[in-house]
């Protein structure tokens, strides 16, 4: 089909109003909320770092040092990389993958137990539990995480009261409260998409496998993880993206000594006054993820399509 | 190996609902036995705690005589195939067959050659790298029955699983399946609310209605000599008169009815029998009827031709008899014109032989 028999069907299909409408609020999306910043983000990061009024003159030239310097760091420093930033950088990327699998651990159980053991109100009610918290804001539950996981919090309280502990542990010095509220903040992004995926699975699939004298995990590992793979992958992606993105829980959660590298991106905008740097970091970040996410597609032969089901 | 199956008073309740009553059932070693009955009967309930799905509130179910009571599915010697056939659709054809050998820890160059059998035993040679949904109905549903044969079961069954299939690939499943079952030798219980299938393929047929079991029997006894109201108005179609026994003699009762005196068969079962001044219905099968007068003009009704329906290899004839009861009466289409048109006056008699007469009692619905 040629595009101008497209476009005339399109607009026959919908009505013009319509049609119009879905142009230009795709468009809108697409161009001013995706592309647009993106490029004005290419386009900082490949320049030098000058203050505004002086933006387009000669002093505003292309160059690729803020790349340069997430690699190699500052001419007059003494090591030859950047072991800081790299360090940070690899350290938030492997982070963003526990956390990842954590989610995965926990939410494909109760993604499964939603779909296919739960019934009428009681699965109601567990769906609802799950998205109420969510209805606070990140960092108001960022903040909750604080206290409970404080020296003072319940959990401490609790376990000290019990004799487990004698004295208070320092959750968050000690980046337990940094998991936990990384792991819980974009848990229902890997529950729905699995949900979605299991609850579809004919469950005289899951009676036939059985019935043919398989164990319980064989039934998980040879019917219902390979029907769901196209709901794991997409949870896992958005989990992953979003993980290594976050920045109010590590902001708020993370001990004195453990930053994350979207805390430094945002110290390259904020507080450095480098957006040039802030914005080199961040390409690099979001580059990383999506080669990241692609190769593992790759690896777990999952199709984009598929995901999008 | 075959095993029979042993049934000893199953109750099955969900709640207040009571899927199976009090089910005695003996199903032979090797036979192929059918549980027949409308939707809702139970009859999958009965399956499902057959095949170890569910658990019955009471009675006992024994598998060559071993009670499987707390026996899971996965452990008992039985092969489930379900109405849908439930085939792995992200699986080969071979490993959906050598699913069972894949479970117990089988190589894959044995379970190849197991599954190349039963693709030779189900006529799908060489078909084992297909995907399911490369195959026809009617293929899925061979290998179905030959992913529930790997498992190498004692007892075999099927849960309408002919019930998605067209009328000729229904009826040439059904020779198949016959001939599976004689050539593997294990026991086959199929649930199907189809009385064709039932009549054609079984040793002995189950007929259920609301959680009990209304009859046993083989196929030619059900459809001839029905135990209960309910099972001859089920099984295939039937007239039903209704009157007084005014007179019972040499196994032959009389009934009056308002649409004449009318002679039939009492039921040789106890239960089912009945007694001068009982209220009975009489049953006479479309068949049955011819027209013209009996020799002693017994036996006859008169009514008008309502409406003549071809069928092909026969004609259907819908009566209505002046006390306005609609009659079915059919014939072999011999390639004549039917001997009557609608709005004529006829008589049509049965011989007293293939009336039967039964207790008042339920019926199937229409």
């Amino acid at each position: 089909m040629g595009i101008v028999t497209y476009w005339q069907d399109f607009f026959h299909r919908n009505g013009v109003s319509v049609a119009v409408f879905l142009i230009v609020s795709v468009g809108f999306w697409i161009f001013m909320m995706i592309l647009l910043p993106q490029f004005f983000m290419l386009d900082f990061s490949i320049r030098a770092n000058v203050p505004p009024p002086k933006f387009g003159t000669e002093e505003h030239y292309y160059t690729m040092e803020h790349y340069k310097y997430m690699i190699f760091g500052s001419a007059q420093a003494t090591e030859s990389y950047n072991i800081i930033d790299l360090t940070v950088f690899f350290r938030t990327i492997f982070a963003a993958i526990v956390v990842t699998m954590i989610d995965l651990a926990l939410c494909y159980p109760i993604a499964y137990y939603l779909a296919h053991v739960a019934t009428g109100g009681w699965s109601r009610l567990m769906v609802l539990s799950l998205i109420v918290p969510f209805w606070v804001n990140e960092i108001l539950r960022a903040f909750a995480f604080k206290i409970i996981f404080g020296s003072t919090g319940v959990i401490n309280n609790t376990l000290v009261a019990i004799g487990i502990l004698s004295e208070p542990y320092d959750f968050i010095r000690n980046d337990v409260a940094l998991w936990a509220g990384l792991s819980y903040a974009f848990i229902l992004l890997m529950i729905f998409p699995i949900y979605n995926a299991v609850e579809s699975l004919d469950k005289n699939q899951i009676e036939a496998a059985r019935d043919l004298g398989s164990p319980w995990w064989r039934i998980h590992w040879r019917i219902v993880v390979p029907h769901a793979k196209p709901g794991i992958s997409s949870g896992c992606t958005m989990v992953f993206m979003l993980t290594a993105g976050a920045l109010a829980a590590p902001q708020i959660l993370g001990g004195p000594s453990s930053l994350w590298f979207t805390q430094i991106i945002y110290q390259g905008f904020n507080q450095a006054g480098n957006w040039a740097r802030g914005s080199a970091y961040a390409i690099v970040l979001l580059i990383t993820c999506i080669i990241f996410v692609l190769v593992m597609m790759k690896v777990f032969k999952v199709k984009f399509g598929e995901m999008m089901r | 190996m075959s095993a029979d199956v042993r049934l000893e008073n199953v109750w099955i309740r969900f709640g207040d609902f009571v899927a199976a009553r009090e089910v005695n059932l003996h199903i032979q070693e090797g036979e192929f036995f059918t549980i027949l009955g409308p939707s809702g009967c139970g009859k999958t309930t009965l399956l499902r705690a057959v095949s170890g799905f569910l658990d019955p509130s009471e009675g006992d179910i024994l598998i060559g005589g071993n009670n499987v009571a707390g026996i899971g599915p996965n452990r008992r010697p039985t092969a489930l195939i379900f109405q849908n056939l439930a085939l792995f659709p992200l699986m080969t054809i071979w490993e959906n067959i050598t699913f069972s050998m894949e479970v117990k820890g089988a190589g894959k160059s044995e379970r190849r050659k197991r599954a190349e059998e039963l693709l030779e035993l189900i006529a799908l040679p060489g078909q084992g790298e297909k995907m399911v949904n490369e195959l026809s109905g009617g293929q899925k549903q061979r290998v179905a029955i030959a992913r529930a044969l790997c498992a190498q079961p004692d007892v075999l069954l099927l849960d309408e699983p002919l019930s998605a299939l067209d009328l000729k690939l229904r009826q040439h499943m059904r020779t198949e399946l016959r001939a599976i079952q004689q050539q593997v030798g294990i026991t086959f219980i199929y649930i199907t609310h189809d009385q064709g299938e039932a009549l054609t393929m079984s040793d002995n047929v189950a007929v259920m209605r609301e959680g009990i079991v209304e009859q046993v029997c083989d196929g030619t006894t059900l459809y001839d000599h029905p135990d209960t109201s309910f099972v001859a108005s089920f099984v295939g179609e039937n007239n039903l008169f209704k009157g007084k026994v005014t007179e019972i003699s040499d196994g032959v009762a009389t009934v009056d009815t308002p649409e004449g005196i009318l002679r039939g068969v009492v039921s040789k079962n106890e239960s089912s029998a009945v007694n001068v001044g009982d209220t009975a219905f009489l049953f006479v099968r479309p068949e049955s009827f011819r027209y013209g007068n009996g020799a002693d003009t017994t036996n006859s009704v008169t009514a008008k031709v309502y409406y003549q329906e071809f069928e092909g290899h026969f004609w259907q004839v819908f009566l209505d008899t002046p006390t306005e009861k609609r009659v079915k009466m059919s014939f072999v289409n011999d390639g004549e014109e039917p001997e009557h048109n609608r709005g004529d006056e006829v008589s049509v008699w049965f011989p007293e032989r293939v009336g039967t007469v039964l207790p008042e009692g339920p019926l199937a619905a229409e």
